[in-house]
Formats: C-alpha cells, structure tokens, sequence
C-alpha cells in the first residue's frame, strides 16, 4: 500500500500526471477516487473489495475524465486487459495514462465490506478462478507482492456455461427469455463497460429502430443477445456489467460462453497485449465452417 | 400484409404450415444462383423471401433477429464461396461474425434449424434449391416459430389499446355499436402477433 502511494505520490508531485485514478476507503467499501492533489495519494488503497475495472473512465466517450488532463490509473490484471483493448482498438493514446500494475490476488464480490475480505469459495468473485494475469504486463509500474491464488469459488464461470450447455435447446430458451425479461433497460450493462466505447450504440439508433426501446421480452431479446455479441472477443471477462445489472441477469455466463466459444474457433484469449489482433475483425482463410451449407 | 396474416393465422390454428422464411443472399454470387435457379425453371419451395445484399460481410446479425421479431419461421444467410468474395475478404469475415452468432443463438436456445447458413455461386442454381428446399421442410417440422412471437405477449395490451384508439377515432360519438367494433379491432390485433400493421 505505502509502495502504491509513494508512487503517485511523486507522479502527482513532478507532475507527470494530473490525477491518479485508484481506489479509497469510505464509510460504503471501496470505491473510486480522482487523486488530485499529493495529499489524496496517501487516501489509495488496494485489497480485494477493489473489484471496479476503473479503465472504463479512459473510455474517450467519458469527456468530463479525459478534460482531466493525463491520468495514471491503477490496474489490476484484468482492468489492464480492458486498455488493452482500447488500445487496439485506436480508442486511446498510450501517452495519455499512466499505468501502476498492482499484483492481484483475486477479488471479493462485495466491494461495500467494511474491510478487506478474506477470500474464500463464498466470497471470491468467480472470475477470478483461473486468472492468466494476475501480474499485469501492460503497465509502467508495478507495485505490491505477490499474492496466493484465489481459492475456486463455489460454482465457476465455466460451470454455470457448462450446465446451460447440458440443457436442452428449449429449456435454454427459458432460462434466458426468463432472465432477459427482468431487464429494465438501464443500460448500466453498457456504460459500466470499458469495451462499449462506442460513439452511438445502436441501442439508441430511432431511424431505423434496430433494437426495440421497450422493456419488453422481445426488445430485451434483441438488446441482450446484441450487447454479448458485440464483446465476443472483445470482452475481458470483468463482470461488471453482471455486478451493475439491477436486475441480477447472469451477463457474465453470456460473455464467458463467447470467450470459450472464440478459445476453442479461433484460439484466441484476451490478453493485456495491444499488439494482439483480435478475433473478430480479422480472419484465416482456414477458419472452421462447419455450420455453413 | 392482410394475406400473411392470414397465412400466419391459419398457421396457429393447426392447418398447413407454411413457414416463413426470409433469406439475406449476397448480390454476386446467392442471388445470382437464386436468379439461375428460377430462370432454369428449377422446381423450390416457395416460402423463402429473399432479400439482396452486396455482400455477407453487409450483413449484420440484428437482421437475423429482425427478421424473427417480423414473424419470420426460418432464415437463410447466404452468400459467396471463400475465395470468391466480389470486396476480397467479405464473406471471411462474415463467417467468423456468423460462427460466434451461430453459437450464441445456441446457447440461448434458438434451434439451429432455423438459421441456416450456405455458401452458393452464380452457377449453383440447383444448390440454392437444394438449400431452400431442405431449409423449409426443417423449419416446417420444427413448427412455426411461436416461442419467439410469444416474447411479444407483455406488449399486447399496448397494441390493443391502439386498436381501440383506431376505433374511436373512427366513432368519436362512442356509440354502442363503436364500442363492440373497438373490441374487435383490438382481438383481432391480438390474433396479429402484436405486428401493428
């Protein structure tokens, strides 16, 4: 923690950066903060409520952070996955942020605990299992030691695809017709999303109407399985939106499902490296076809 | 539109199903197939609508799911062989967007019969056919596609109050017998699958 706050500490200090963006405690958990000053350095903390994937306020869609001026932003290893994708995706400068790594040992679900939570099967978030970066690569410094790995949560990412994929076609479509039809159309799914960068969804396109407006099944059908689709190998796997989603609809299986399915088509796996092409958007002429007449 | 309700309404009332079935064929290669077929006097089914595209890379999965939400049974997506794409790469990257779609409507429970994916040139007259013929009678057994147009039902009371504004409108005195025609303006959206047409 001190290592953390001398750092951005001395960034804020020389001016190298005008804000560092970290997490702070507070009387509700662990929550974002917009370090300013050298003072507020000492106010970051990180531990396993630190669960926010703060790289979605480098979204360039997010002018009130970029009018900030030059930003260091505190990473863990899948927040850095996320700008990552920005920075394939032409979405950000490299110039523009500053990156402080931080050696992540899983996270909890909860991040309003009163204090760091101890992690166990009940209460690490189940993305964490079988983390690939838990020492992100993408950064410009990387502070904090090593940590254990998470223990496995009481039911993985996996499992939850693995027993909607033992259903029947019919009985998914309840599953996923019933979930779907608790969605309120908030879009918190989307603006919580550090890969949903774009300039107009089409989600708010009235001429043509792509996706119906209405909270109804049918418009939520078209807006949820649109939503997964456009993050198939573009989704890091953070489960925000899961974890914004009033209605509690399970959005992280719909993600890992595309994560597995472009793993096993086009071996692919979101990594923090912005050299990394990713799947959709590029092609081998070798690609599989096997549902195509 | 009156005639494909009543199609549909025949449907749902256990007659002869006609699927419905809406294909997306690229202008080059599908279309042109589907052109040879009908100007080689090719015997197909006739349930297929076809709607022409410059490429499969034009074509976005939301039109899949428009096509359903518009009460079609079936869909086709078709377009050129690899390697014969009219832009170069279009149909390449079509077919990995196509692949994750396809997989996604699996798992979210749409039947793969219902969306079915070809590969058919200018020449392959007899292909298309085979691919129209063989696309209806799978969507034929796998019944009209109701489960989808069910996910409209939360909304038939919007649709029915639309009927009965129509109504008044039409009768501003609100007579007795204006009242009765409202009603049945309003079952008979019902009956419509909510399309407010």
């Amino acid at each position: 923690m001190k290592e953390l706050r001398d750092l951005a500490r001395q960034l804020l200090t020389d001016g190298t950066v005008d804000v560092v963006v970290g997490w702070e405690d507070s009387p509700r958990g662990a929550r974002p903060i917009f370090a300013a000053t050298p003072d507020d350095a000492d106010k970051l903390i990180f531990d396993t409520r630190c669960l926010h994937n703060l790289a979605t306020y480098l979204n360039p869609r997010r002018k009130q952070v970029t009018d900030l001026g030059k930003l260091a932003l505190v990473v863990k290893g899948c927040d850095a996955k996320a700008v990552a994708g920005l920075l394939r995706e032409a979405q950000l400068d490299r110039d523009r942020v500053v990156l402080i790594g931080v050696r992540c040992g899983g996270v909890c679900e909860d991040s309003m605990a009163s204090e760091p939570v101890e992690l166990t099967p009940e209460t690490i978030a189940p993305r964490c299992f079988g983390c690939d970066n838990r020492e992100p690569h993408l950064v410009d410094h990387l502070v904090g030691d090593p940590l254990p790995e998470p223990p496995a949560p009481l039911l993985t990412l996996d499992e939850r695809v693995a027993a909607l994929d033992a259903l029947t076609p019919e009985e998914r479509w309840e599953y996923w017709t019933a979930q779907f039809d608790k969605c309120v159309r908030c879009y918190a799914c989307r603006q919580v999303c550090p890969m949903c960068v774009c300039e107009r969804c089409v989600a708010d396109k009235s001429r043509p109407q792509w996706i119906e407006t209405a909270s109804h099944p049918r418009g939520n059908f078209s807006w949820n399985v649109t939503r997964a689709l456009h993050l198939a190998g573009r989704c890091v796997g953070c489960g925000e939106c899961e974890r914004f989603c009033p209605a509690g609809i399970p959005l992280a299986t719909l993600n890992r499902k595309l994560q597995l399915v472009v793993e096993e088509r086009y071996a692919y796996r979101v990594a923090d490296d912005p050299e990394v092409t990713a799947p959709i958007g590029d092609f081998r002429l070798d690609d599989q076809q096997e549902f195509i007449k | 539109m009156s005639g494909t309700s009543e199609t549909r309404a025949g449907a749902t009332a256990g007659g002869d199903f006609e699927p419905r079935i809406t294909a997306f064929a690229c202008n080059w290669c599908t279309y042109t197939g589907a052109d040879l077929a009908g100007t080689s006097r090719l015997h197909m089914a006739s349930n297929v609508r076809i709607i022409r595209l410059p490429c499969t890379g034009r074509i976005d999965p939301l039109f899949v799911i428009k096509a359903f939400e518009r009460g079609a049974d079936g869909v086709i997506v078709s377009g050129c062989h690899p390697a014969d794409c009219h832009y170069t790469a279009g149909n390449y990257h079509a077919r990995r967007r196509f692949a994750v779609f396809h997989d996604l409507m699996g798992f979210v429970g749409v039947d793969p019969g219902r969306i079915t994916f070809s590969w058919v040139s200018a020449s392959e007259g007899a292909k298309w056919r085979n691919v129209v013929d063989e696309a209806v009678s799978k969507v034929r057994e796998l019944g009209p596609f109701t489960a989808y147009r069910g996910l409209i039902d939360h909304n038939v009371s919007a649709d029915h109050f639309e009927g009965l504004l129509t109504a008044v409108r039409a009768d501003p005195a609100g007579s007795e017998a204006g009242q009765t025609e409202a009603a049945q303006v309003g079952a008979a959206v019902v009956t419509d699958d909510g399309d407010p047409s």
